[in-house]
């Protein structure tokens, strides 16, 4: 089962708040893959919002995005967008 | 008549009888089942999350006008929360494995991930635990087959009064009938609070004990933009706050208009209009409503519920400020707390009279290290935009030279590392000790500029603490003693020709403007709900009014008489106004 990962940063003014995670989440679950953040040394669910939040990323963090699973590739791509694009704020 | 403090979250009078909505706190029993009927509690607990989704999204739909489309974000936040499958197949195995109730899983779980969140540094963050209590809650209504209370109370207008909302009980208020609300809890950030504003309510929170202590059908006054509630008033305060609702309404009118028009007088004399802020969130709102840029930037979030922020949390949150402010100006103060604030992992010895003790620079003095960690912090995101470093409570020349050497000192250690900053950062200090004003004269050789902090002047100069209700009376910021310290004050920083500016709450009180304009200000820093009101005042002026009024009321020898000469000099000139 092919595993991609990606070292993304958040480059939005208020890194993983309530509504960036959202979106976060909302695009992990698209997928079929599992799909893990790491920050610093922490590792969580990419597809739990309550995880993500725990995950305290503010502005200029550097996240690891791993997915495993048939739609791998499609998934860290979708993620990468979102936070390149800064989860569309303002 | 009884007046309480608390935090102002959503600008706006609101003047009504009470309606005290009773705490919702459901009681859940540690509650266990039959190994049989595991298998009809899980189901229980589907249904329940699929109603309490539904629900969610029904409300997503029904207000997504009324609030817009960023705030109604707040509940697709909650859906998610609600969709977390995670959480969702722990409930299950709390239920399977350990046999709990379905109601005792999903407080279990909900406990623990409020703890989590509440242990977050970010203030921001911790903030959230109100979201997940909604969850919760949304969830035990909907085992329990009830759905979210309705404020009843007959079909009269009414203030809300409660221990504490949710986001959602806030996003459904009937505007229609509540006209302004105060809780208990709540902060600044608070999705509750940006809700508030988002339904154009006024609103107060924070005020620890207002909801035990107000009861229903007491006339309730909400000042939104000062954070005021006051319980049962006198006549005479009913009528100015009457006057100010009419006032605000009016405002909020010509607010547009108003906020692209330069603070100027008639005569053409320019004001500056900066705001006071706490935390980086609020920048963005104060910019938009009008501000000029930020006069004053508490850094005391930073050190909440006793954490030490590191370099790099500080930093942060300075190089936001920054970017917010995006060339503005912008006045970072030095921490403002005493030892009993901050202290992590050193008991601070209690102090029987901590306003005369152990605090802000003071405390500084005494852990360097502390200091020069937010000093390091600010110098560094001075390369990235003007920034403006204020000391406080400075009572001595003695304490401007200590401070500037441990600033040089890190400045040297940033050299040596190669680390960018503004070596030419302007260093001013608060005037806030009666002492510093009665040497302004020698301490604006010292520092680039003077910011007024008149709620700390008028309580030390006058001995009285404002939040003393027995005493509160006596705080009288049109003092003759507090007027003369101010023109001293004023005059000093004209004759080294350095910024003299006012951050204190006087500075935003309409009644205040003209005087203090007469008597010299040209900076007024101020929280951003109050903006339009000075703005207007300062516009509606000569100089040579405001001169002939500070020149008036220097004759008087007690505050009461500047006071109603004031009122009725503003009611003359802008008798909208007052």
């Amino acid at each position: 089962m092919p595993t991609v990962e990606r070292e993304l940063e958040l480059k939005n003014r208020y890194g993983l708040h309530a509504r960036p995670a959202t979106l976060f989440a909302e695009v992990a679950n698209r997928y079929t893959s599992e799909i893990k953040v790491e920050k610093d040394g922490q590792v969580v669910n990419g597809k739990s919002i309550f995880e993500l939040i725990m995950l305290a990323a503010e502005q200029g963090s550097r996240l690891v995005v791993r997915a495993s699973g048939e739609d791998a590739e499609q998934a860290v791509a979708a993620i990468a967008e979102l936070v390149e694009a800064r989860f569309h704020e303002e | 008549m009884q007046v309480k403090v608390g935090i102002p979250v959503s600008p706006g009078i609101a003047i009504e009888r009470a309606f005290v909505l009773e705490a919702e706190e459901p009681y859940i029993a540690e509650r266990f089942v039959p190994p049989e009927a595991v298998a009809a509690e899980q189901q229980r607990l589907e249904r329940a999350l699929e109603q309490a989704r539904a629900e969610i999204r029904e409300l997503q739909e029904r207000y997504r006008e009324v609030l817009g489309g960023e705030t109604i974000q707040i509940f697709r936040f909650h859906e998610m929360l609600l969709r977390d499958a995670d959480m969702v197949q722990e409930l299950h195995r709390l239920i399977g494995a350990e046999q709990l109730s379905a109601e005792y899983a999903i407080s279990r779980v909900f406990r623990r991930k409020i703890q989590a969140i509440r242990a977050l540094r970010d203030e921001y963050l911790r903030q959230r635990d109100a979201d997940f209590q909604d969850v919760e809650r949304r969830l035990l209504r909907a085992l329990a087959g009830t759905t979210q209370r309705e404020h009843k109370g007959g079909e009269e207008e009414v203030v809300l009064i409660a221990h504490d909302l949710t986001p959602s009980q806030t996003a459904t208020l009937d505007t229609s009938r509540i006209v302004g609300f105060a809780t208990d809890v709540g902060g600044r950030t608070s999705h509750t609070a940006i809700v508030a504003r988002a339904l154009g309510i006024p609103a107060v929170v924070g005020l620890g004990t207002a909801s035990a202590e107000i009861a229903s059908g007491d006339l309730v006054i909400i000042d939104g933009t000062r954070g005021r509630v006051i319980v049962n008033p006198d006549e005479e305060t009913l009528k100015e706050y009457r006057a100010r609702r009419r006032q605000f309404i009016e405002f909020t009118r010509d607010l547009a208009e108003l906020r692209d028009l330069p603070a100027e007088t008639r005569d053409g004399h320019r004001v500056t209009i900066l705001a006071n802020v706490e935390f980086p969130e609020e920048i963005g709102p104060a910019l938009e409503a009008g501000a000029e840029g930020i006069g004053l930037y508490r850094t005391e979030f930073l050190y909440a519920e006793g954490q030490e922020p590191d370099e790099e949390a500080h930093f942060r949150a300075y190089l936001r400020a920054v970017e917010e402010c995006d060339n503005r100006p912008l006045v970072v103060r030095t921490l403002d707390l005493g030892a009993d604030k901050v202290g992590a992992g050193m008991a601070a010895p209690r102090e029987a009279n901590p306003f005369l003790g152990c605090r802000s620079i003071r405390y500084c003095f005494q852990r360097p290290e502390l200091f020069k960690t937010q000093l390091r912090a600010i110098l560094r995101a001075s390369a990235y935009g003007p920034i403006k470093l204020m000391l406080p409570m400075i009572a001595s020349l003695e304490e401007v030279r200590k401070a500037k050497v441990i600033i040089s000192d890190v400045m040297d250690e940033l050299e040596q590392s190669h680390v960018p900053f503004d070596d030419r950062i302007p260093i001013g200090i608060m005037i806030e000790v009666p002492a510093a004003a009665l040497i302004a004269e020698f301490l604006a050789r010292e520092v680039a500029f003077f910011s007024i902090g008149t709620n700390d002047l008028v309580q030390y100069t006058l001995a009285v603490d404002r939040v003393n209700e027995r005493v509160a009376e006596l705080y009288q910021p049109a003092h003759p003693a507090i007027l003369r310290l101010l023109l001293t004050v004023i005059e000093a920083g004209w004759r080294h020709g350095i910024e003299v500016s006012m951050c204190g709450e006087m500075s935003g009180e309409a009644i205040y403007t003209i005087p203090l304009i007469g008597l010299g200000l040209r900076t007024f820093s101020i929280s951003p709900g109050t903006i339009p009101e000075v703005k207007k005042v300062t516009r509606s002026i000569t100089l040579r009014e405001a001169e002939e009024v500070v020149d008036r009321i220097f004759t008087f020898s007690d505050a009461r008489q500047t006071d109603n000469y004031l009122r009725e000099k503003a009611r003359r000139i802008i008798p909208e106004l007052f």
